[in-house]
Order: C-alpha cells, then structure tokens, then sequence
C-alpha cells in the first residue's frame, strides 16, 4: 500500500473551535452527530413502525373488536375505533416500507457506517463531511414524506411494500393514487440519500485508513460495512430507476407496467427483487459484521477464521446478485429457471454457515463475558439460524408452492429482520453507547430488557410457522371470514397478546436510553476491554477524533494474547516486536 | 462537495474525489442498465405504433452521435490545457466541449418534437415510453454537463482555474466521458440494432 507523500499531522482544521449549537448538533457534519442524528430519526420510525404492527396485531386476534384508543384515530381509517380494510392494506404496506427502508436500514447503514467507520480505521472523519451532512437531511425529508402520505386524499399506499403491479400501478385497484405516488417519490429520494451515503463509506474505507490498517486488519464490522455500501451503490439505483418508471405509469401515462398495452407486470417483480434481494444482505450483513466484533469481545478470544469471515461476506453478497427469482416461485416463470435460482439460493446456505460455525468456534472455550451487547449478540446467532432454515424451505420450489405468501414467510422475514437484524442493532446500540454519549446504560435493566425481548419476540413470531402451515394466507383484513382458519382464531389471539407483551418491553429499553444519557455512569475510555481504535479516544470522542494520525500494528481481534499480561491487545499498542507500517512497506 | 480529507494521510495516495467519482460511476451504470434493460425486454412488443423502424432517423442521430464524440475529444484537451496552465486553451476546449454538449441537447430536442408531430408521445405505446424515458434520462445527465462545464469555464474565465484545479476538471471530464459512452451503448442498442416484432 503506497503512502502518499502527504503530511502525517492532523490537519489544522481539528483543532478546537467552537461551533454554534445549529452547526454543532443539527446541521452538524460531523459523522458521530450524524449518526446521533440516524439513531434518533431510526428509532422515532420504529416506534412508528411497530405502532402499526400492534393495529394489524390486533385487528387479525380480536376482528370484532374496536381497537383499544382506535376513536383517537380520523373517521377514514378506523370508524368507531374498528379499523377499515383499505386502512389495514395501508398499514401492512407501510408497516413494512418503514422498517425496512427508514427503521432497519438506517440503523444499520446510516447510524453505524457513520459512527464506527472513521473511529474504527481511523480517520478523522468521513471523506466528505458536508456530503454526509446532506445524505442525513435528504433521508430526513424522505422519511416525512413518506409520513405525509397518511393524510393525503385516497389514504396511503396500500400495495405492500414491494409495491407490486398492477397494484400499485392503477388506482382502479387499490383505490390509492396520491399515496402511493408520494410513497414512490419518497422511496426515489431516500435512495439518492443512500447513494450519498455508500459514495462517502466506500471511499473512506479506500482511502482514509491509518497507516498500518491494512484490509486483513480491519474489524468485521467495517468490511460488512464496507461491502454493504457497495451493494446500496449498486442496488438502489435500480428501484429508483423501476420507482421513476412506476410514478410515470400513474402521472403522465407511460405503459412500463400497464399489461393492456402490452407492458408486463413481471417486469415489476424482476426490477424489484433485482433490487430488493441485494437489500435483504444489506438488511443483515452490517449485522453480522457487527456481532462478530462483540463475540470476539464478549468470549474474549480472537474471531474463529477471520479471513474465511471475510470472504462468506464477499461471498454472500456476491451470491445475492443472482438469487432475486426466488422471490417469484410462483409469479409464473419457467420451472426450469425457477430450478437454477432454486440451486444458487441454496448455495449462499455455505458462507452462512461458515458464519455461524465461526461464531460457535469463537464462543468454544473462550472465557466468556456475558454483557448486555454479548447477550444480543447470541441471541442473533441463535435467531438467525432459525430464520436461515426457515429460508431453505421457501427457496425448495416445490415446498414453496405450499408455503407462498402464508405467515410461513411472515415468521421467516421477522427471524431475519427483527430476530436478526434487531437484535444485532440491540447489542450494537448497548455496545457502542458509552462511546456515543459517554455514559454508561444501566446493565440490570439490559439484561431484563433483552430476556423480556428473547422471549416475547419467539412467543410471537415462532407460531406464525405454525399457521402459515395450515394455510394461513398473510396480509389479508380478517381471519375470521374463512372457515379453514376459525380453528387457528386461538393461535391469533396468543400471537397478538404476546406481540402486544413485545411491545411493551420496548419500554424498557427506551427508559434505559433516555435516562442513561442523563443519569448515566461516566464511561471510560474503553469499558470493554476492547481492541479497536475508537476504545483509544475519549468517549465520546471530540471533534477530529484522534489527536494525532493512529499507528496499527496488529488486527482487531488480538484477545488473549500471550504476548501481554492483559486479556486484551489494541491495535494501536506497539509492542517491541512490532515493526513501524512505513517500514514493514504497509 | 466537500475536500476536507484532502491533505490528510490517504491509503492509496489516490485523490478521495476522484475514487468517489469512479464509485458514482458504477451507481450510475446500475440506473441506465435498468432502463437499458427495460427497453431491451419491450423491444418489438408495441401493440400500436409508430415502431421504432418506422420513425427513427438514424443518419440525423449519427451526426449527433459525432458531435458528442467529438465534445469527449475537446474534454480531453480541456483537461491538458488546464494542466500545463494555458488559460487561453483551457478556456477555448472548456467552451467547445460545453457548445458541443448543448447542440447535442439541441438535436435531441429536434428529434423528440419531430417525434410527437408525427404521432409518437411518451403514452403512445411501449416504444414511446421506453424510448423516450431513456433518451431522455441520459439527455438530463447531459445537461447537467453542459451546466457543469458553464460553472468551470466561469471559474476560468476569474483565472481560479490554475493547473492546481486540475482535478475539477479531471473529474468533470470522467463524468462527461461516461455520458458519452453511454451514449454510444443506447445508441447502438436503440438505433443501431432495430429488432421487428417478435415472428
């Protein structure tokens, strides 16, 4: 790795001076406010998206009755506090638009692809700062839009969130025209903001590493960052292109979509899941770049084949190019094509298991410490093995055709995304805390908050296999209109109650956010034992991040090292037997 | 955009813009292979028309397709101008490739009213609205070129373009020389290789 002739000082620009409150934390371009900015803005979405799961969690266990505070809401979605059906088509499309694009993606890419990559490779901040500043208000504004299309005439889009067509195409439909057009131009500019945003990881992971880090000696954290920009590079811009053509079929009349002049709804479901399956390992691989810090962490020991951990990330999201038409089993292709996307599906099983067997062989033997982050972390492990298997039977065409579009896949996502990714954001959001806001969160309320979670999230979700086995079909208004499923009325009725449990524990965590930040234990440094570079600053860390360039002389995961009396050994500790970067031709 | 990274330590020794920019690029690829694509896959399939045989005018696009081969040459000697320090040059290259730019906009603007007076809208048929969608987004990209070597040549003409800038005109050329090539993709695809409807 060639070393520029540049300075090794810091550039005059970190040193201290003060900014006024409205460039300092709102028009901030600083990446650790931005990403403040992403985890507050994130979690106001996911209140507002798990608000609108406990509607539709009500509405299919008690359908008879009005929904407990429904009269609060307006005369055109729930009548007397019952909802209306075309308002439950809105909230299971927005349900899922909201988790996906503005709860669980910008958790995931948006808080920690701008927290942790400067602070991690050490940087003294993103390479584009200003740019990074705009990719979090674009996002912003995206988001109250897509708010904003609740109170449009029409109400909102109610075509799901894969927006398929005809659906979303023609208003004759859905009886939905405004919404779902300010929910494709929401869903065009937030991925211009997300474009933003992977130009800006990617090219800080390229160029702005500290000498010495080199790409073998970066934190799993980063490459699944990194490698996650380069699919939101790639990917979004398909859906905004399929997004555009859509908008122009409802405004100015193209026929992309429209099958009576001969366009093909198809082509819909093949822009969408070209996008969208790319997506799902945006949705995840953050995550398990991020679990693999904390269980190296929490078992103190180094992570179990790190390099075959990085080559199941390149090659997982490589795979994921070339799986989308296992989406569409059942849309009518041709069964021999649904054969090959069957086999390349089953294939990305092989890196995920790496993964998993890597986690376990990282935990075996090691001298565990379970943390609140450690406890999230195992939970992930567990729940997304369950929502991996869960996978194979849906990518298996002729076990597919009996469990398509049932709860089946209802309870397959929500293992991968909540179970999944929620997890892994739980125990990076209490890992990283003490750096985010210098304090430290309170452990005992953790530990309940993630045992009342583990529990009421598979008292919730692992039944769902069980109804869409006997043929419960997802997103419809009311289970009680057909007779097959009155038996399964019962199995609903558990469901909601433990969802509405589930929710409630949320509480929990939110107290011990909020009151944290305020009452908290001071953090130190590095509060848990931890090797990289952002536990080597003040927490949290000033402007500029590091005073001086950091050197690396090692990778992240030395724990238990025999070379130091310490169970722990930072990147940036140089030992007598390490060799100055410039030197070693780094 | 931003250059605060600039003189600081860097990995590769590369310019942080100019990696963001190639980057960009390959957004960039993904969204016209997407309407490529979509065109590609509705080709032939018009249920009325006017097809695209019966419309297109490929020798007037060929001069137009030159004139913008020809903007990509200028760029380049834009660039070399503005390198060695030759603001006469610079400017002179800036504005032929910034004139070429926008009489390409100008026969696309030709052919798109040409077009509607002889029946074809973008709600025509399928022809209409892949054709014109397409065209037209890389016809946008254009522009914001033509708009982007206007701000350089102002830039150019307060003398704040010294060889020191260079890189703002490298970058702008790697946007200008990918619009172009793209040009020759949708150009050879829609123009050039005209498939009927499917027998």
């Amino acid at each position: 790795m060639a070393t520029s002739a540049v300075s090794l000082e810091p550039a005059a620009h970190t040193e201290a001076h003060e900014l006024s409150f409205l460039r300092k934390y709102i028009f901030s371009t600083d990446h650790k406010i931005i990403g403040i900015q992403f985890l507050l803005m994130s979690f106001v979405f996911l209140l507002f998206g798990g608000l609108m799961a406990m509607m539709m969690r009500w509405q299919l266990g008690f359908p008879d009755r009005p929904l407990p505070a429904g009269q609060l809401l307006p005369e055109t979605m729930a009548p007397g506090g019952i909802l209306l059906p075309e308002f439950y088509n809105s909230l299971v499309t927005m349900h899922g638009t909201i988790m996906v694009f503005f709860a669980i993606m910008p958790l995931l890419v948006g808080v920690f692809g701008n927290f942790l990559i400067p602070l991690k490779i050490g940087a003294p901040d993103m390479a584009f700062p200003r740019l990074n500043m705009a990719s979090f208000w674009v996002a912003f504004s995206a988001g109250i839009l897509m708010m904003a299309g609740f109170f449009v005439e029409g109400g909102h889009a109610a075509a799901g969130w894969t927006a398929y067509a005809p659906l979303s195409a023609d208003p004759e439909w859905t009886g939905v025209s405004g919404g779902q057009q300010i929910w494709l131009l929401s869903i065009a500019i937030l991925g211009l903001a997300s474009i933003m945003g992977a130009l800006n990881y990617i090219t800080t992971v390229v160029n702005l590493r500290a000498p010495g880090m080199t790409w073998f000696r970066m934190p799993l954290s980063i490459w699944s960052l990194f490698i996650t920009a380069i699919l939101v590079l790639l990917a979004i811009p398909i859906l905004s292109g399929a997004a555009i053509m859509l908008f122009f079929d409802q405004t100015i009349g193209t026929h992309f979509f429209d099958w009576t002049d001969g366009g093909q709804v198809i082509l819909w479901q093949h822009l969408f899941w070209y996008f969208g399956h790319p997506e799902v390992y945006i949705l995840i691989l953050p995550a398990m770049g991020m679990v693999s810090d904390i269980i190296a962490n929490g078992s103190r020991k180094p992570v179990f084949g790190y390099h075959s951990m990085v080559f199941a990330l390149i090659s997982i999201a490589f795979l994921g190019w070339v799986v989308w038409g296992h989406h569409m089993f059942q849309s009518g292709m041709n069964p021999t094509l649904g054969m090959t996307f069957m086999i390349s599906t089953m294939i990305i099983a092989v890196p995920s298991a790496i993964k998993v067997f890597n986690w376990m062989g990282t935990m075996w033997r090691g001298n565990i410490r379970f943390h609140v982050p450690m406890l999230h972390a195992v939970g992930f492990v567990a729940m997304f093995v369950i929502g991996g298997l869960s996978g194979i039977f849906m990518a298996s065409t002729p076990v597919d055709i009996y469990i398509h579009d049932t709860y089946f896949i209802v309870a397959h996502i929500h293992y991968v995304l909540f179970g999944g990714s929620l997890f892994a954001i739980f125990a990076a959001v209490t890992y990283w805390y003490p750096k985010m806001f210098g304090r430290m969160m309170n452990s005992t309320l953790g530990k309940i908050h993630f045992w009342l979670t583990f529990l009421f999230y598979n008292l919730t979700f692992f039944p769902m296999h069980d109804l869409g086995i006997a043929g419960h079909m997802r997103r419809i208004y009311d289970p009680s209109q057909y007779e097959f499923l009155q038996p399964l009325a019962p199995l609903n009725r558990f469901i909601t109650v433990s969802a509405l449990l589930l929710f409630t524990v949320q509480i929990l965590f939110a107290v011990n956010f909020v009151m944290s930040w305020f009452n908290g234990k001071k953090a130190p440094e590095n509060p848990w034992d931890a090797n990289g570079l952002e536990w080597t600053v003040p927490s949290p860390p000033p402007h500029g991040n590091f005073a001086k360039v950091p050197t690396v002389y090692r990778g992240p995961y030395e724990y238990s090292s025999p070379l130091v009396e310490d169970d722990f050994l930072p990147q940036t500790r140089k030992l007598a037997s390490d060799v100055d970067p410039a030197a070693a031709g780094l | 955009m931003s250059t605060a990274a600039i003189g600081h330590y860097t990995s590769t020794g590369q310019d942080t813009r100019k990696i963001a920019f190639w980057t960009f690029i390959g957004s960039e690829c993904m969204l016209f292979g997407t309407l490529i694509a979509t065109y590609l896959s509705y080709e032939g399939k018009s249920v009325v028309g006017p097809t695209p045989q019966e419309i297109l005018n490929i020798p007037l696009t060929s001069v137009s397709t030159f004139v913008l081969l020809m903007s990509s040459l200028a760029m380049v000697l834009a660039l070399a101008a503005v390198m060695r320090g030759d603001t006469r040059y610079s400017k002179v290259w800036l504005a032929t490739t910034a004139v070429l730019g926008a009489v390409f906009l100008v026969f696309q603007a030709f052919e798109f009213t040409q077009f509607v007076d002889e029946g074809l809208k973008i709600s025509t048929n399928l022809f209409g609205s892949t054709f014109f969608v397409l065209t037209g987004c890389h016809g946008l990209h254009v522009l914001v070129g033509v708009i982007w070597l206007a701000t350089l040549l102002i830039m150019s003409a307060r003398g704040k373009l010294g060889p020191e800038k260079a890189m703002n005109v490298e970058i702008a050329g790697l946007y200008w020389h990918f619009v172009d090539v793209v040009w020759i993709v949708i150009f050879t695809v829609v123009y050039l290789i005209q498939r009927g409807p499917a027998a």
